[in-house]
C-alpha cells in the first residue's frame, strides 16, 4: 500500500482518464456502428417501404404498410407462437437438466475430469453439424431414433418425427436441448463451486436431508448464475435460425420467427416485408432483455472499484 | 463421507445416462461416415464394414483443405481484432467511471443480441461497397458483431477483479492510461485474453448464415457452410456418408480444443456470471 | 527472351484475345466435373480462359446467391445455370440469347423450354438438359400380381393396395403403394401440379396471369391425393423430398415413386436392391378429363446482363448447349438432353435406352407458371404448396385450401396483373 495521496493529479487527472477511456471506446463503438448500428437502421428505414430485395434503390415510402402485412399474417402469429413454444420449452427443460448435470459434475468422484470434458462436446459440434446430424436420427425410415424406440417396443410404428405436425417442434427442441444443455451446466456448475462447502456440512449436521439442503442452501445462492444462464439461452433461443432452418427449412410447423422473416426477405425477395418483420424481432428482442433485467437484477452492478 | 452403495449405483447409473445422452449422437456420426452407398439405408449399430472413402472424397472432391484454412483465416482475425479493440474498451468499462458507464455496457451487450436476420441486407450493402464480397476478410468484419462486444463483456469482467493498488502504484510512477493497459494489465490478462478469445473463436468457426450470404467460391467459403454444399452426383442426392465424414472432421479439432482447454472455457463462460 | 518474344508475335498474331470467362454451374459430383470438362474444352477450342464458379447444390440457396450476386450488379461470373423456374425471376438480368444465337439452333431445342426460357420476348437462357416428373414402378413386384402398369390414378392405387396388402402377408410389413415429394417445398408444387394437371385441372395460372386454380378438377386431383396418406403412402411422406423417397424405393420398400429421371441411373447401380427391377412410365392421369402429364424441370445457360465479354460468354453456352456436348452428358452423366434429335443418336441410344422411353413425356411436360408470376414466383409457389400440403395432412379440406390459395395469389398478383 502506497502512502500519500494515490490520485496524486487530483480533477484533472480524473479528466484525463475519462476523456482516455472515451478514446479507447471509440475504436469498438465506430465498429459497432458499422456493423451493427448502421445495418439495423438500414432494416428499420427499408420496412417502411415497398422495396424489393433485387432492387433496393426503387423503393418507396409505403409507411406501416408493412407492418400490416406482417401483423395480419397468420403464418407470422404462427412463427412467433413456434418461438414461444420453443424458447419457454427448451430453455426450462435445459435449466432442469442443466442442474442435475451441474450437481453431478459438482460431486467428487473418479473421473470427473473426463465426465466434464464430455459434457462440453455438444457445445463444441457447429450447430450445422448437429442440425444434419439429428436430421438424420430422426429420419422415419432409416433413423436410430425409430430404430432405438422400436427395439425398446415404445412404438410401434416409425414416427415421422420432423414431418408430423405434432412431433416436429418437439423434435426440434430436443435437438436444442442435446446441444445447449452443456453450455447451461457449466454456468451453473461455476455457480456451485463457489458455495462454501462448510454450509452444506453445517447443514447436514443440523439434520437437514438432501432436498432440503437444496432448496435452503442452494437454490438461493445459485440465483445470479440462473439468471445469467437464463438470459443468455433465453435470448438465443428467441433468435433461433440455424437449427430450425437446416432441420426442417421453412415448415410452418416449425418455423421461428427469423425463419419467417428470412423467407420474405430472401426467398420472396420482398425486402419491406422482411425488413419490417425483422424490426419487430427485434423489438420483442429487445423488451424480453428489459424486463428480465428489470426484473432479475442481476448482479451487473457497474459499481467499480 | 463415502456415500452409501445403493447411493453411489444410482450415481453411477445417472453419470453412465447422461454420457450416453451427450455422446451417441456424435458416435452415430462417426458410425455413419464408415458406410458408403446403400448401407447408409440401413441401421447398424457398429460399422458393418469400415470405409474410409468417405474421408478421402471430402477432401478430393471439394477444395475442403482450402474451407478450413479460410475458416481459420477468418475466425482468427476476427479474434484478434475483437481482442484488441476489446481490451481497451475493457479498461475503459471497468477502471473508469464516467458518466453513462452502464447504459454503455449494456448497448454493447445489447448489440450481440441482435438477431443475425436483422442485420442481414444493411450487412451485405456494406460488404459489397467495401469491396469484400467473397473474401475472408469480408466475413472477419462481419462477425465482429459478436466476436466484439463478447470480448468487450468478458475481458470487462476480468478486468474488474484486478487490484486498484496495481493501477495507482503505476500512476503514481506517472504511467498514462495507454501504459497502464500494455504494460500493467496485459501481462496480468493472459488467461482472459486466451479464454475470450477461445470462446469467440469457436463461435466464429461454427458461424453458418452470413458465411452462406457472403461467400460464393471456395476463394471466401468457410467450413460450415462447405459442410451444407456437400451433394452426391446430382442436386438431389443427400450424401450422408460424406456429410458424417466432413462433420467428423471439423468437430474433432473442435473437440480436442474444447478438452485440451476445458477449464479456461469454463472459466470464460462463467466470467461476470458469478458475482462473489 | 526470343521464345517469349515469338510466343508473344503468335498470340498477338492470331488476332483473337484471350478473355476469362466464369461460369457457375453445378457443385460436385458428376454434374460440376462434366461442366468443367466441357467449359475447358470450349476453352482451349475457343482460346479463353474458362473458371468454373462452384454454387449450393440447394436450388433455393442458389437462387438467393444468384440473386445477391445480380442484385448487386456483379461482373464476377459471366454464365449462369438457371433451373427451369428462374428465367422469369432474374430474367431482367440477362441478356436476350437470341440476339447471339441464330433462331435455328435455338428453335432445335424443346418447344416448351424455349417458351418457358422467353421472358418479355427475349430469350433468357439456352436450354440445357430437361427433366420431367415420373412414375417409376417395381416391374417384378407388378409381375409376381398380375397388374398392368397403370395409366390412372385409380388404378394406380388398385393395385399399391393389391400388391403392399400382399406383401405384408408375405411377411414384408415395411412394403408401401407409393411415394413421392410431399415436404412442403417446391418438389410438391411440382407433384401437385402433375395431380391438378392430370386430373384436367389446368395449369395453376393461364397464361395471361389469371389465376385458375380453385377449380372442381383441382379440388378432386387434391382429395385423391390427400385419401392417399396413410393408406397407400405412409404418414412420413409429408416430409419427403427426392432423396427420402429414393431411400424407400431403391432399398425395396416401396411399389411406386414419383422422382425426376436422375434416380434411374442410381436405381439400377451395382448395390442397388432394385438393380434390372425397375420400370419407368409417364405419371397417371386422374378422372375423366385428365391426362398423363409431368412437371417440367432441368436448366438453361444463361449470360449476365454484367458480364464484360457476353459475346465470347454466348459463344460458350451455344457450345455446351449442342448436340454433341448433350449427347456426351447424356451418355456419361444421364443428363436429359433438350435437342429432340439427340434423343435418335446411336451413341446415346445405346448408353441410356431409358431416354427413348421418356420423350413421349418430354415434350408434353407442363411448366410451372414462373415466367407470369416473375420474381413473386416463389411467394406463389409457396401459397399453392402449403395449400397442398394442408390438404394432404388434413389440416384444412381441399376446397377450402385451394379457395384461400387463389385468394391469397390474387392478393399477391394484384388480380392476375402480377
Amino acid at each position: 500500500m502506497v502512502a500519500g495521496p494515490p490520485r496524486a493529479a487530483g480533477l484533472q487527472g480524473q479528466a484525463h482518464r475519462v476523456r482516455a477511456a472515451w478514446l479507447f471506446l471509440l475504436p469498438t463503438l465506430a465498429v459497432l456502428a458499422a456493423v451493427a448500428g448502421w445495418p439495423l437502421l438500414r432494416t428499420v428505414a427499408l420496412g417502411f417501404t415497398d422495396a424489393r430485395l433485387s432492387d433496393l434503390g426503387a423503393a418507396r415510402w409505403v409507411g406501416l404498410d408493412d407492418f400490416a402485412i406482417v401483423l395480419s399474417d397468420p403464418d407470422w402469429w404462427r412463427s412467433v407462437g413456434n418461438t414461444l413454444v420453443f424458447t419457454s420449452v427448451s430453455v426450462s427443460l435445459e435449466l432442469v437438466l442443466g442442474m442435475a448435470i451441474a450437481l453431478v459434475l459438482d460431486a467428487r468422484f473418479a473421473g470427473r475430469g473426463a465426465l466434464r470434458a464430455a459434457v462440453l462436446i455438444p457445445w463444441a459440434v457447429p450447430t450445422v453439424v448437429s442440425a444434419q446430424l439429428w436430421r438424420w436420427m430422426y429420419n422415419d425410415t432409416f433413423g436410430v431414433v425409430n430404430d432405438l424406440l422400436t427395439r425398446l417396443g415404445l412404438i410401434d410404428r416409425p414416427i415421422a418425427w420432423l414431418a408430423d405436425d405434432r412431433t416436429a417442434l418437439a423434435a426440434v427442441i430436443a435437438t436444442d436441448v442435446w446441444k445447449a444443455t452443456p453450455f447451461m451446466s457449466l454456468l451453473l456448475l461455476a455457480g456451485l463451486q463457489t458455495i462454501p462447502r462448510e454450509l452444506y456440512e453445517s447443514a447436514s449436521v443440523d439434520g437437514a436431508g438432501g432436498l432440503r439442503r437444496f432448496v435452503a442452501i442452494t437454490l438461493p445462492l445459485l440465483r445470479p448464475a440462473i439468471a445469467v444462464a437464463l438470459i443468455f439461452r433465453t435470448l438465443d433461443a428467441l433468435r433461433v435460425f440455424d437449427l430450425i432452418y437446416v432441420m426442417t427449412s421453412n415448415a410452418r410447423s416449425t418455423a421461428t420467427m427469423s425463419v419467417y422473416a428470412r423467407q420474405q426477405l430472401i426467398d420472396f425477395q420482398d425486402a419491406g416485408v422482411g425488413s419490417a418483420a425483422c424490426f419487430l424481432i427485434f423489438l420483442v428482442i429487445g423488451l424480453v432483455s428489459v424486463g428480465y433485467i428489470a426484473v432479475l437484477r442481476p448482479g451487473f452492478a457497474a459499481g467499480g472499484r | 463421507m463415502r456415500a452409501s452403495l445403493p447411493h453411489r449405483a444410482l450415481f453411477g447409473l445417472a453419470a453412465a445416462a447422461l454420457l450416453l445422452f451427450l455422446l451417441f449422437p456424435v458416435y452415430w456420426a462417426v458410425v455413419t461416415s464408415l458406410k458408403s452407398g446403400s448401407a447408409l439405408f440401413a441401421v447398424d449399430y457398429l460399422p458393418p464394414r469400415p470405409v474410409w472413402g468417405n474421408y478421402v472424397a471430402v477432401f478430393a472432391e471439394q477444395a475442403f483443405g482450402r474451407n478450413i484454412v479460410n475458416s481459420v483465416i477468418v475466425a482468427s482475425t476476427t479474434v484478434a481484432v475483437a481482442l484488441a479493440l476489446g481490451l481497451f474498451a475493457a479498461y475503459a468499462l471497468s477502471r473508469v467511471t464516467f458518466r453513462g458507464r452502464r447504459l454503455l455496457l449494456y448497448c454493447i451487450l445489447g448489440v450481440s443480441m441482435f438477431p443475425q436476420i436483422a442485420v442481414l441486407t444493411g450487412m451485405f450493402e456494406l460488404i459489397n461497397r467495401l469491396g469484400l464480397y467473397d473474401r475472408p476478410l469480408g466475413l472477419s468484419l462481419s462477425y465482429l458483431i459478436f466476436t466484439l462486444p463478447f470480448t468487450v463483456w468478458v475481458l470487462t469482467a476480468f478486468m474488474r477483479e484486478l487490484p486498484v493498488e496495481l493501477e495507482d502504484a503505476a500512476r503514481v510512477d506517472g504511467a498514462g492510461p495507454f501504459t497502464v493497459v500494455v504494460r500493467i494489465f496485459l501481462p496480468l490478462m493472459g488467461p482472459a485474453l486466451a479464454t475470450s478469445g477461445l470462446l469467440a473463436f469457436i463461435v466464429a468457426w461454427n458461424e453458418f448464415l452470413f458465411a452462406l450470404t457472403f461467400t460464393l467460391t471456395n476463394r471466401g467459403r468457410t467450413v460450415p457452410v462447405a459442410i451444407a454444399l456437400i451433394s452426391g452426383a446430382s442436386e438431389h442426392e443427400l450424401p450422408w456418408g460424406r456429410i458424417m465424414a466432413a462433420s467428423v472432421i471439423v468437430t474433432l479439432p473442435l473437440v480436442i480444443l474444447a478438452l485440451a482447454c476445458q477449464r479456461r472455457i469454463v472459466a470464460g463462460l462463467t466470467a461476470g456470471s458469478v458475482r462473489g | 527472351m526470343i521464345g517469349v518474344l515469338l510466343a508473344a508475335a503468335l498470340c498477338f498474331g492470331t488476332g483473337a484475345r484471350a478473355e476469362a470467362i466464369a461460369i457457375a454451374c453445378g457443385s460436385v459430383g458428376i454434374e460440376y466435373q462434366l461442366c468443367k470438362e466441357g467449359a475447358e474444352a470450349w476453352g482451349a477450342k475457343a482460346g479463353h480462359q474458362v473458371q468454373v464458379v462452384q454454387t449450393p447444390a440447394s436450388a433455393t440457396d442458389r437462387l438467393a446467391l444468384f440473386q445477391q450476386l445480380l442484385a448487386a450488379g456483379s461482373s464476377d461470373v459471366d454464365v449462369f445455370q438457371v433451373d427451369v423456374i428462374w428465367p422469369g425471376i432474374l430474367g431482367r438480368y440477362f441478356v436476350d440469347l437470341r440476339k447471339y444465337i441464330d433462331a435455328p439452333t435455338v428453335d432445335a431445342h424443346f418447344k416448351t423450354q424455349v417458351e418457358n426460357n422467353t421472358v418479355g420476348g427475349e430469350l433468357k437462357a439456352l436450354p440445357w438438359f430437361a427433366d420431367v416428373g415420373l412414375l417409376y414402378y417395381r416391374k417384378d413386384l407388378l409381375d409376381k400380381y398380375g397388374q398392368a402398369v397403370p395409366a390412372t390414378w385409380d388404378a394406380l392405387a388398385a393395385a399399391a393396395r393389391t400388391i403392399a396388402e400382399g406383401e405384408h402377408k408375405a411377411g414384408d410389413a415395411a412394403m408401401v403403394g407409393l411415394v413421392f415429394q410431399g415436404k412442403a417445398y417446391e418438389g410438391l408444387t411440382c407433384n401437385a401440379l402433375e395431380w391438378v394437371d392430370g386430373f384436367g385441372g389446368g395449369r395453376l395460372v393461364d397464361e395471361g396471369g389469371k389465376i385458375t386454380l380453385n377449380n372442381p378438377h383441382a379440388v378432386e386431383a387434391l382429395r385423391t391425393a390427400a385419401g392417399w396418406i396413410g393408406t397407400i403412402a405412409p404418414q412420413g411422406v409429408l416430409n419427403y423430398a427426392e432423396e427420402d423417397a429414393r431411400g424407400v424405393f431403391q432399398s425395396g420398400h416401396a411399389v411406386f415413386m414419383r422422382n425426376w429421371p436422375y434416380a434411374w441411373a442410381l436405381a439400377n447401380a451395382a448395390d442397388s436392391p432394385v438393380k434390372g427391377k425397375v420400370g419407368v412410365a409417364a405419371l397417371p392421369a386422374g378422372g375423366a378429363a385428365g391426362k398423363p402429364t409431368g412437371t417440367l424441370g432441368g436448366s438453361g445457360l444463361a449470360v449476365s446482363r454484367f458480364s464484360k465479354h457476353p459475346a465470347e460468354a454466348a459463344d460458350l453456352v451455344r457450345y455446351l448447349a449442342s448436340p454433341a456436348e448433350q449427347a456426351r452428358r447424356a451418355i456419361v452423366g444421364s443428363f436429359n438432353p433438350t435437342i429432340p434429335s439427340v434423343y435418335d443418336d446411336p451413341a446415346v441410344v445405346k448408353a441410356q435406352p431409358f431416354l427413348g422411353q421418356i420423350l413421349p413425356a418430354m415434350k408434353s411436360a407442363v411448366a410451372r407458371p414462373s415466367r407470369v408470376a416473375g420474381d413473386r414466383y416463389n411467394q406463389a409457389s409457396s401459397i399453392f404448396w402449403n395449400a397442398a400440403h394442408d390438404a394432404l395432412s388434413g389440416r384444412a379440406q381441399p376446397d377450402a385450401s385451394l379457395a384461400a390459395a387463389a385468394a391469397s395469389l390474387n392478393r399477391l398478383s394484384h388480380d392476375g396483373r402480377w
